[in-house]
């Protein structure tokens, strides 16, 4: 059965494709620390069951610290010249479109197929196989029709990576983050001081509360899972549902969505906030948030006068 | 106040309150936060470093999409983002301010649909919608600078973010409904996910109106 193991596989050769082509690229400003951060990751993906959490550990601070020093840098991964591209668009036009829904189309024919075939795909992962999969197909496809050299696949893909940076691993370090605050019961803390933030009785009062601590909260932890627990733990249940009579269901549901205004001002929900500034070359790193911060406070007033008008009918 | 917990766990919430504000190094402001909060819960070094490790491990799918970095490297090698370009040139009615509506209907719609994944930052705002915004932009506005452009290019990444998060909670088994459901059931509240995702609606829709007024307002200062 194809599941996380062969992607995990697969994506541990990327990477060690980009260690390699970064070593053997005389141009690269940070070329053995760029070869060894790839080289790394590389060795986690594809060895990292077989070592300790501890050896895991010390790959983690090592990936930092060559972070830190620089890595992954930049170099000179072989690409097509303006002209080139140019050129490329006089011939090809249009058509040049339709290698972009491969990958769409790959995630909507397997999420619909693959779980009518039983045994072929892990079933909880077929959204991530998908994925996978389209990229194979369409590298494949890209290959065959525009016949770049052999190891343009790699190249280009180094090119986007170096774009992203260190950021790369950003996303994977802060979910694991997120672990770490559970293992050392913060969530608990927070969950058993937040009522204590409000004053007695009065209902708007304990709305705000509770969607200002759902979006607060999300900013720190970087998504509204990690905060929803503890917040409708601490506030949503025993103060609005319990002691004020409010819809569990009004205040569960659009209490979520208060947290997901808090992950659009966030830097640590890097994947949406940090990673599309590196991959769009924005030089100011919070660009994003900057962009879509008054949507999300309008939203969480909204959300907010939505719980204290709809919640207690 | 003798029933409160110990408050050193939450070392690492304040490392990472005052690393962003100073605009360190977002890694190194993580793994600082991680020994904060550890060693605030008396959790030794080595244990600390071995959980790092195990949650690093545990969370590689987080990073399975950069898989989709060589496809877009290719594509833009073969000249998408120039087609993308050279098709808003040719398409005046295309504005900055209605490719973002039209993206923005587009990923709260497919979301609320279940298909988050048919689009995204790699996906489609890095080769398609960012140059095709930036296009119209320079094509209505040529003395637009680099800071100009570089808003507009973020603005397409914020309506990736603000489409997919007020649409997916339409859709009943995304993981933010199952959550709530399954939180409610284990303090005896049993709902069904429908109840739920009909109150995503109201928002889905605020949502639409807010930023889609703010992409139009964007439109017509230029």
């Amino acid at each position: 059965m194809i599941g996380l193991p062969q992607l995990y596989a697969l994506a541990g050769l990327v990477f060690a494709g980009w260690a390699a082509a970064t070593l053997l690229d005389r141009q690269h400003n940070a070329r053995l620390r760029g070869s060894a951060f790839w080289a790394l990751i590389a060795l986690e993906f594809l060895a990292g069951d077989g070592f300790s959490d501890f050896a895991k550990g010390l790959i983690v601070l090592a990936l930092v610290a060559l972070a830190l020093a620089g890595a992954p840098g930049k170099g000179r991964p072989a690409t097509s010249s303006d002209a080139e591209r140019q050129a490329s668009l006089a011939r090809h036009g249009n058509r040049l479109f339709l290698p972009a829904l491969i990958v769409p189309g790959v995630a909507l024919a397997g999420t619909w197929l693959f779980p009518k075939v039983t045994g072929l795909v892990d079933p909880k992962q077929v959204t991530l196989i998908s994925l996978g999969l389209g990229a194979i197909i369409a590298v494949a496809t890209l290959m065959a029709w525009l016949r770049p050299p052999a190891g343009a696949a790699v190249q280009e893909g180094r090119r986007l990576a170096e774009g992203v940076g260190w950021a790369m691993i950003l996303p994977q370090l802060l979910a694991s983050l997120g672990l770490v605050f559970g293992l050392a019961g913060v969530g608990d803390i927070v969950g058993a001081l937040a009522p204590l933030a409000i004053p007695d009785g009065s209902r708007l009062a304990a709305v705000l509360a509770f969607t200002g601590g759902m979006a607060v909260f999300t900013m720190l932890m970087g998504n509204a899972f990690a905060a929803f627990p503890v917040m409708m733990g601490g506030i949503g249940l025993p103060v609005l549902v319990v002691g004020m009579g409010g819809d569990p269901v009004v205040i569960g549901a659009v209490g979520m969505l208060a947290g997901f205004c808090g992950t659009l001002l966030s830097p640590m929900a890097a994947n949406f906030n940090i990673v599309p500034a590196a991959l769009l070359n924005l030089p100011d790193r919070y660009a994003v948030i900057r962009a879509q911060w008054p949507t999300a406070v309008v939203l969480w007033l909204f959300n907010t006068a939505l719980i204290w008008g709809f919640a207690f009918r | 106040m003798s029933s409160l917990p110990s408050l050193w766990p939450l070392a690492g919430i304040a490392i990472v309150v005052a690393g962003f504000a100073v605009r360190a190094n977002p890694l190194a402001v993580v793994v600082a936060a991680a020994f904060g909060s550890g060693l605030g819960a008396g959790m030794a070094v080595p244990e600390i470093i071995a959980a790092l490790g195990k949650a690093f491990h545990q969370n590689r799918y987080v990073s399975v999409p950069w898989l989709l970095l060589p496809v877009i490297g290719l594509m833009e090698r073969g000249g998408l983002s120039e087609a993308a370009r050279a098709l808003i040139l040719r398409t005046r009615s295309a504005t900055t301010a209605r490719i973002l509506l039209i993206y923005l209907a587009f990923r709260q719609i497919t979301a609320a649909l279940g298909l988050t994944q048919i689009a995204g930052h790699a996906q489609s705002v890095r080769p398609l919608i960012a140059p095709m915004a930036e296009a119209a932009a320079l094509r209505d506005d040529p003395a637009l600078d680099e800071d100009g452009r570089n808003r507009v290019k973020a603005m397409a990444a914020a309506t990736d973010n603000v489409g997919i998060f007020f649409g997916e909670d339409i859709f009943l088994a995304i993981a933010s409904i199952l959550l709530i459901k399954g939180f409610l059931e284990s303090a005896g509240i049993l709902v069904e996910p429908l109840q739920l995702s009909v109150w995503a609606i109201p928002t889905a829709l605020a949502a639409f109106a807010v930023h889609g007024f703010r992409l139009w307002r964007m439109g017509r200062r230029r």
